[in-house]
């Protein structure tokens, strides 16, 4: 378990403040938010590397604020493996196993299990060197699992890979969560990742927490603009609310939910954006005339802008229908929404 | 043909102008900088071998088998090697766990303190000396005190070795904060994460990681302290390193008396230096 309370740490050219977040027992939590937002300033405050400013951590409900990296138990596998280049691997992964010797108490008795799991066995007598990065990675999390931590935080633990041994190493990580139970604190920029691996998460912007929930709640009710673009709202416009409808300029859309005096935007994401050459006939959606202004395409789908009354949507369509409708820039199209898809922020 | 042709085609243009040669350099795809690198290398390189070979040529074989049975020639390059090497172990023990600090940490004044380091390449030798000297006289209160305990700086071992440590310290700790640099910090991180304090952080990761490049700041100081001599000669004209012996050949009997003792210096220095060169890369394939 970790808990956060009212973290704040000031650093040359950046600031943590007030965070607050609470890892459970067994749990796998994402810190998720993009280069530059405090997400390594986070860990490695969890880690008793940088001094605190305000603020206290705990681990396993004991204070660890101005304990030394050594004395919190915690485990840590980084981006970059950070394994020691003049060991072998099972002297890496050994590395720590004598500063846990407890009083008679068999040290390492999960190690040959943890070895087994992570398929080390024929890696042990070599040197670290030249392992491929999977393999770098697999060590990496051997030798934070052997001395079995309270906790373990992982830094950004798949960026580094090529997209294979990505997709082996998150099923690893998944697995060894469940069969060790062990409380994991994850820090990513990649959505993807956090779908896939946690239950819940913390997205962080220039050093403050902006959301903490499930996975579920912060992608589909995300409560602020940076959250929404973040998990891919790329329509976010400010607006003014007036009952259930919502004025953006000139332009009134509808929505499913009657708002308070707190909200200040809507967020559609834009593959709920449906488009057309001919208007469609259904009152109950919001459909809106515009012009295309720009189109991307990515492959299998394209991103295309829609320019309306100055203002800029952006749907989603697949690549085909580039073709089927004869869309090219400056045509006019129709785009249409469900009120119950414009979120309110 | 064509070649031939080519040829002479040059030729004409190098006598019509210059901008026409570069031009057909370029032409063949060979960049004038190229030409221009590989010369200045050439002549840099031979302006460092070339006095350092003939020094070395030019005294017979006997002058030299006479020379190292020399008493005070054989005295006195032990004397260089033993008083370098003691500089050199003096900076090992202060200087590795300050370019410890220099590498590791940032501070207040941090850039002021690597300034002060290298004060002692900066300054000129002679003035090396005589600061020494001016707070190792009998009118300087730590003189006094040194005087005291029986310690003298003037024209004494203990005070040539004072000099080259002066000296060399800069050139062990700079390089060996080169190597703790190298070193990336996460490796640390981990192992104390993992349960190790700092100094057996310092002992299991550090240190394994970082000795080669303090065998190198050895050498790099010893060579700087056996090189000394315009701060030595100011201390200590005795007992006579061998850069001073030489120096007195020199002026006394000319190059002839000199070379021999200048070779049998640079030949033993080179042997130690190889040595420890050697010793380290073969433990680095051994690991």
């Amino acid at each position: 378990m970790i808990r956060i309370k009212n973290l704040s740490v000031k650093l040359s050219g950046f600031s943590l403040h007030d965070v607050d977040l609470a890892v459970e027992k067994g749990e796998f939590f994402t810190l998720l938010g993009p280069t530059g937002a405090g997400k390594t300033v986070v860990l490695e405050s969890v880690i008793g590397l940088i001094p605190v400013e305000k603020g206290r951590i705990y681990i396993n409900s004991k204070e660890v604020t101005s304990l030394p990296p050594e004395k919190r138990d915690i485990g840590i596998v980084y981006q970059d493996y950070a394994l020691f280049p003049h060991l072998t691997v099972y002297k890496n992964i050994t590395y720590g196993l004598r500063y846990h010797q407890i009083n008679g108490k068999e040290p390492g008795k999960n190690l040959s299990f943890i070895i087994d799991r992570l398929a080390l066995v024929p890696l042990l007598e070599r040197s670290v060197i030249n392992l491929s990065g999977g393999e770098k990675q697999r060590v990496a999390l051997a030798r934070a699992l052997a001395v079995e931590p309270s906790v373990l935080l992982l830094d950004e633990p798949l960026s580094a890979l090529d997209p294979n041994f990505r997709e082996d190493t998150r099923e690893i990580l998944k697995r060894l969560h469940i069969e060790t139970g062990i409380t994991i604190l994850m820090v990513t920029h990649d959505f993807t990742e956090a779908h896939f691996l946690a239950q819940r998460t913390a997205v962080i912007n220039n050093g403050r927490i902006e959301q903490i929930g499930s996975i579920f709640e912060v992608f589909h009710r995300p409560a602020t603009p940076f959250v929404a673009g973040f998990v891919g709202m790329k329509n976010i416009f400010p607006a003014i609310f007036n009952g259930n409808k919502a004025q953006i300029g000139k332009l009134a859309i509808k929505t499913n939910s009657h708002v308070n005096g707190s909200k200040k935007y809507i967020a559609i994401r834009p593959e709920d954006i449906h488009v057309s050459i001919e208007k469609q006939s259904l009152p109950e959606r919001n459909s809106i005339k515009g012009a295309v202004s720009k189109i991307l395409n990515h492959g299998f789908y394209c991103d295309l802008c829609i320019e309306t009354c100055d203002i800029k949507f952006t749907a989603i369509i697949p690549s085909n229908s580039l073709v089927t409708m004869n869309l090219a820039e400056e045509k006019s199209v129709y785009i249409s929404f469900d009120p119950a898809d414009v979120h309110v922020l | 043909m064509k070649a031939k042709f080519r040829i002479s085609n040059f030729q004409f243009q190098r006598s019509v102008n210059g901008y026409k040669i570069l031009y057909m350099i370029a032409k063949k795809h060979i960049d004038p900088f190229i030409w221009l690198a590989v010369s200045s290398s050439i002549i840099i390189i031979a302006f460092i071998l070339f006095p350092l070979i003939e020094m070395v040529a030019q005294p017979s074989f006997a002058d030299l088998m006479d020379t190292i049975k020399d008493k005070d020639v054989i005295s006195s390059i032990w004397l260089s090697l033993y008083t370098s090497g003691t500089a050199a172990l003096i900076s090992f023990i202060f200087g590795t766990p300050f370019a410890y600090l220099l590498a590791r940490k940032n501070f207040l004044g941090k850039k002021i303190i690597e300034s002060i380091i290298d004060l002692p390449i900066m300054i000129p030798h002679p003035v090396v000396g005589i600061a020494i000297l001016s707070i190792a006289g009998q009118n300087h209160w730590l003189g006094q005190i040194m005087s005291s305990i029986g310690i003298r700086i003037m024209g004494s071992v203990t005070g040539i070795i004072v000099v080259l440590t002066f000296v060399g310290l800069p050139f062990y700790v700079n390089t060996v904060k080169a190597g703790f640099e190298a070193i990336p910090s996460r490796l640390e991180n981990v192992s104390r994460s993992l349960g190790a304090s700092i100094t057996s952080t310092f002992f299991r990761v550090t240190f394994p990681l970082a000795w080669r490049s303090m065998v190198v700041g050895l050498i790099m100081c010893t060579a700087r302290a056996v090189s000394e001599f315009g701060a030595v000669v100011i201390v200590a004209y005795h007992p006579m390193i061998a850069p001073v012996m030489i120096y007195e050949r020199f002026t006394a009997y000319g190059l002839k008396y000199s070379q021999p003792v200048a070779v049998w210096l640079i030949i033993v220095c080179l042997c130690l230096f190889l040595l420890l060169r050697i010793f380290s890369v073969q433990k680095k394939h051994s690991t």
